[in-house]
Order: C-alpha cells, then sequence, then structure tokens
C-alpha cells in the first residue's frame, strides 16, 4: 500500500482549501467525507485516472499554472497536501520568471 | 497438464521457482512467493468458511494482493468475482447480493465504500481487509495477519474444470449487470490460446495498465501464470509519465493496451525518444484503434507487430486476432477465431451466411461462458444448442466474414456501446440522470471521439422551470457512476424524437451524429 507522505510545505500552502473544496465539490457531491489531506486520493476511490485530468484542467485554471507531462507524477498528484504543494513551487516558479 | 487455473500458478512456481511474476511499484514476488502468499490466502478463506463453489469477491486495484487473492480464492475452492475499485456504494451492495458474495477481499482505503455497501447486503458478507488495519467501525479479518501465519497447504476443495472459476459482472441493456459464468474449462483453454497466438515465452516482460477487474486485464495473470513471464502491474495510466520510465526499466516485451492507451502514448513527448527497443508486442483490443494513431504506432515502434484483437466477456474475453502479417492487407478486419473456437455469421434462425452478408456472429469454442448467473431467460437468449449438440453463444454484434473467415464488426444489435474500451449502457447512465428532479426527459448515445472511441453523450430536456446546468449533472454522475459512465457532452434540447407510442427514438439522435457504430473505414478493428 503506499500512502503520501505529509511535506514541509503542507501548512502553509494557500491553496490547499480550494483544492479540497474542488475535489469535495466536484467528486464527493459536496459531502466532505472527511479524509485526510494527506491521503492517496486515487487508492480511496475519490478521483481516478479519468478524474486526475479534471484536477489538473481546474490547477491550469483557476491558479494559472502550466502542468507539462512530466508533472503528471503522483510525487505531485496523490494528495491533497501534495496537490497544493506542487501548486505552491509552481506559483514561485511563475513569479520568480 | 494444468486443467484448474490456479495450477498454472503452482506448476509454474515448481519449474521455475525463483523467476519474477510480478512487479508492482518497489515490491516484487517470485513465482513461488506468489504461489505460497496465495496459498495463505486460500488458508484465511477457508477460515472464513469458503468451500467449493463459494463466491469471493475482490476489489483491489492492480496489486499483488489482487493477484494472490484472486489465486488464492481458486485453491479455496472458490469462485471468484472481480469488483472495480470504484464502484460505488450502491452498485456494490447490488452486485454483492446478486452473486451472493460470502467474502470480500477490499482495501482499508475504501471503507467508506464498502462499510455503507455490506449494512444493507443480506448475505452479511465476511471483509478480508488489506491495509493498515481494521477501519474503524469495521469487523473482519486482516490481510496481514493472513500473511504471517505459519505456511501450511489449503486443504484439497476437490475441483473438476466444469467448476466455475470466475463471475465477471457486464453491462447489459437493462442497466442491471448481469454476472457471466466461466469455469475453470473456459480459462485454461483461452489462456493455452492466447499465449500461443502471441508467442509468448518466459523470457516476456508485460506491462499491464489494464485493470484486473477486466477481462483483458486478467488474461495478462492467466498467461503469465501459465507462460511464466513477468507481470508489471500498474495500479492504472494515470501517471503516465511513471508508467513509460517503468516501460524502459523493466524493458518491456508486451504491451497489451485500449484505445485511449495508445493515444495517451503517442502523446506523450518523452514516448518519443523512449529507448522501448525491447517491446516486441502491442495488442489492442475491447474497442477499434483509429488508423492514425495505428500508423503512428507502427512507425515509433517498427519492430514490435501489432495485434488487433476481439472478445467479449461472454467468450472468456477472446474471440478472434489478427495475423500481424495481414495487418496491412486488411487493416479493418479484427482477423479470425483463436485457436481452438470457430465463429461464423449466421442469421436470426442461426444458419451460416455467405461471406459479405452482414449478420450476428455466432460463436463455438471452449471459450464460450456457461451462462449468466440466476439469469435463465438472458442465459438462454444468448445461448442455443447447435447441430452437434454444442452450446452457441450468439452475440449480439453484427459481423460480415470474407471468404477467408476473417472477420468485420459492424454495429451492436442492441444500443451498448463501448467507452474507453468499457461497455456503455446508455440506461445505466440515463437511470441516473432521471435521478435529477429538474430532467424531465434524458437519451444517452456514444459519439465519435479520438480519445474515447466512444464518448459518452447526453441529450437532455429540463423540466419547465428548473434550472440545469452541466457542471451540475456531471457532478451528479460522477458521484453515481463509474467514470467511463459520466457523460463527456451534454446538450440540452426543448424535446426529444418519439415514437408514435412516445418512446424516445435513440436512433433518430445516432443517425443526427453520423454511424458512430461502424469502425471499417476509419478504424482498425477491435471492437469487442
Amino acid at each position: 500500500m503506499r500512502t503520501a507522505t505529509l511535506t514541509d510545505t503542507t501548512l502553509t500552502a494557500p491553496a490547499l482549501p480550494e483544492i479540497r473544496a474542488f475535489i469535495v465539490e466536484n467528486f464527493l457531491l459536496g459531502k466532505d467525507s472527511g479524509f485526510d489531506n494527506s491521503e492517496s486520493l486515487l487508492e480511496s476511490g475519490i478521483i481516478d485516472s479519468t478524474g486526475i485530468m479534471h484536477v489538473v484542467a481546474f490547477l491550469e485554471e483557476r491558479f494559472g499554472i502550466a502542468v507539462d507531462d512530466d508533472d503528471m507524477v503522483a510525487d505531485n498528484l496523490e494528495s491533497v497536501d501534495r496537490i497544493a504543494a506542487f501548486v505552491g513551487r509552481k506559483q514561485e516558479l511563475r513569479n520568480a520568471a | 497438464m494444468a486443467h484448474l487455473v490456479h495450477q498454472f500458478l503452482s506448476e509454474t512456481a515448481k519449474r521455475a521457482p525463483s523467476r519474477t511474476a510480478l512487479i508492482a511499484g518497489d515490491a516484487r514476488r517470485s513465482f513461488a512467493e506468489l504461489d505460497r502468499e496465495s496459498d495463505a490466502v486460500a488458508c484465511a478463506l477457508q477460515s472464513a468458511g469458503i468451500a467449493r463453489g463459494d463466491r469471493v469477491a475482490v476489489m483491489l486495484e492492480n496489486s499483488i494482493e489482487y493477484v494472490a487473492g484472486l489465486f488464492g480464492t481458486l485453491k479455496a475452492g472458490g469462485v471468484f468475482v472481480p469488483v472495480n475499485p470504484s464502484t460505488k456504494a450502491d452498485k456494490l451492495t447490488y452486485l454483492l447480493a446478486d452473486a451472493g458474495v460470502r467474502v470480500l477481499i477490499a482495501p482499508s482505503a475504501l471503507a467508506r465504500q464498502v462499510l455503507p455497501a455490506l449494512e444493507t447486503v443480506e448475505t452479511q458478507p465476511t471483509v478480508l481487509w488489506v491495509g493498515a488495519g481494521l477501519p474503524n467501525g469495521a469487523t473482519g479479518l486482516l490481510y496481514a495477519d493472513a500473511m504471517a501465519a505459519p505456511h501450511r497447504q489449503p486443504a484439497e476443495p476437490g475441483l473438476i474444470d466444469q467448476d466455475l472459476a470466475a463471475i465477471m459482472y457486464t453491462s447489459g441493456t437493462t442497466g442491471r449487470p448481469k454476472g457471466v459464468m466461466l469455469t475453470h474449462a473456459n480459462y485454461v483453454n483461452t489462456s493455452w490460446a492466447i499465449s500461443t497466438y502471441l508467442g509468448n515465452t518466459p523470457d516476456d516482460v508485460v506491462m499491464c495498465v489494464l485493470p484486473l477487474t477486466f477481462g483483458y486485464g486478467l488474461s495478462q495473470v492467466l498467461t503469465g501464470a501459465r507462460v511464466g513471464f513477468t507481470l508489471v502491474l500498474e495500479r492504472s495510466f494515470a501517471f503516465p509519465m511513471e508508467t513509460l520510465k517503468r516501460m524502459v526499466q523493466h524493458r518491456v516485451t508486451g504491451l497489451p493496451g485500449v484505445p485511449t492507451v495508445f493515444s495517451t502514448l503517442l502523446g506523450l513527448e518523452a514516448a518519443r525518444t523512449a529507448d522501448l527497443d525491447s517491446l516486441r508486442y502491442l495488442t489492442n483490443a475491447a474497442a477499434p484503434l483509429p488508423a492514425a494513431h495505428l500508423r503512428r504506432l507502427r512507425e515509433r515502434f517498427p519492430q514490435a507487430v501489432f495485434h488487433s484483437m476481439y472478445g467479449m466477456t461472454e467468450c472468456c474475453t477472446r474471440i478472434s486476432t489478427l495475423d500481424p502479417a495481414e495487418l496491412d492487407l486488411k487493416p479493418a478486419s479484427v482477423g479470425r477465431a483463436i485457436p481452438n473456437c470457430e465463429a461464423f455469421v449466421a442469421d436470426e434462425e442461426g444458419s451460416r451466411l455467405p461471406p459479405g452478408q452482414v449478420g450476428e456472429l455466432v460463436v463455438r469454442g471452449a471459450n464460450v461462458m456457461r451462462g449468466y448467473w440466476n439469469r435463465p431467460e438472458e442465459t438462454a437468449r444468448r445461448l442455443r444448442r447447435g447441430p452437434q449438440g454444442e452450446t452457441l453463444l450468439f452475440t449480439g454484434d453484427l459481423f460480415t466474414q470474407d471468404a477467408e473467415g476473417h472477420l468485420y464488426f459492424v454495429s451492436r444489435k442492441d444500443d451498448v456501446f463501448k467507452c474507453r474500451g468499457e461497455k456503455v449502457s446508455p440506461k445505466e447512465v440515463e437511470n441516473a440522470l432521471y435521478e435529477l428532479e429538474g430532467v424531465h426527459e434524458a437519451c444517452v448515445i456514444g459519439i465519435p471521439d479520438d480519445a474515447d472511441g466512444l464518448a459518452v453523450k447526453a441529450f437532455l430536456v429540463a423540466r419547465d422551470g428548473a434550472a440545469l446546468s452541466e457542471a451540475a449533472i456531471r457532478q451528479h454522475c460522477r458521484g453515481r457512476l463509474e467514470s467511463h459512465l459520466v457523460p463527456k457532452f451534454i446538450e440540452f434540447r426543448d424535446s426529444l424524437p418519439k415514437t408514435d407510442s412516445g418512446k424516445i427514438r435513440r436512433a433518430e439522435l445516432v443517425e443526427e451524429i453520423g454511424t458512430p457504430a461502424r469502425p471499417a473505414a476509419a478504424s482498425v478493428g477491435s471492437p469487442g
């Protein structure tokens, strides 16, 4: 079994509540099941491989980031924590450019 | 010679104990280790009361535990019932009750879907949980405990090859999935036929991104165990770059796919330069591959042969395959019947039709199912007695056949179509749409789509005054249906075409869009 581990950027990621709200709204019919932000979204059946594509489209539109082929990895997208940290890193890169 | 499916594994474990059977992420199992792990599952199942003929459902993603659960069930004498882990609670309840499941093997991570489903199932299945511990509020057994127990052989259940090995659920026209009963003899024969025409050897390394709950995915495990090759299991194709890296890393020789997989692979920049020279063959099934994609695949992997295949769950997943040498001559054909199987085109009475005429495809052979679980009427519609007393399967697919026996798919007889290689019953989607109060009328059809094969399109008429948004409809569907059933396209209309008796005329909407079910000109084989 694979579980996503907490990253140190978790607590400060400002995008996190919005990402969680998007997932709850779109994949859990608006009912928050109380899942953990570090939980694997795929393993817990909250989203599947097609769902990942919807999440990526949302991230690109809402946060103005570009998600490349190379970014489409579990390390970036497996859990709410990881998605939030990934968005944070992408935004930093964009702002630095 | 193996005559039972699990003997594939035990015989290979004796012959080549240390050869790698499975690679799943960082985990690996040799054939000997997998054999022992499935013994442990079998013992746990038997101690939970499983005996010959009892149904055991496995609701796991692609993993070592899934494969051990499959072989463990068979070793215990049980009948294997695969359940897609993305199945929602309502449908899970239905499947567990319909199959009369006695033990469910499920991950603790899915407790939120599994526990509510169990509450309403009368047979009260025991759960064997895979994961760190018992979920809150759950009872049952732990997979880890079964693994920790000292090794022993499961009790001999006394199976013969006429016993059921699996019940595979498949969508039907009614919108309620039916269980296809397949015997050990079905699987032993078909695994032999498939690994023979693919020329599999113990040196093969096959990449499996297909869900193992799907017949086409399952057949990779069974042919692997029979031949003794290595299977690389991917949880899904959600992260294609990671899959691509592992294809390179493990020197993969075989890639079974569906059009969506190949379309994604062709879209990856990195796939153009990745070292995939080890790739010896590609197989496509479940839906036709667009001709342009086939051309690009062959350009990208000139050293690999391409097998275009066709089948259905009712025939142990495989009916025909096109010899790669004939691909250029007959690109629109799904080939000829697989070894030890005969397929012909027949009229309504079941009489054989001459070459070129359109009729229903009929199959006879050791791959033909026993019937639908607890559905004698539906079984009788599909299975008929042949002139030699054999069982004939009427597939419900319209075909033509040329003088050399090559088969060409024309269309389905009913409304069922394939999206991303999986069956879509329009009725099932429409039932979910009608649950929305604002929906007055709904009609679902498949429309041609490069990525999905046929994409799900819903035509909707809103109730007077009801405000329906596409987002709200999709959101509702995602909560109720597996993802391939969620409409990709939604169109609102003031009314839908009707027959004189007031029935919605689906055919008229299909005609409006074009003729989606006819792949012959634009696509290459393999609707089944």
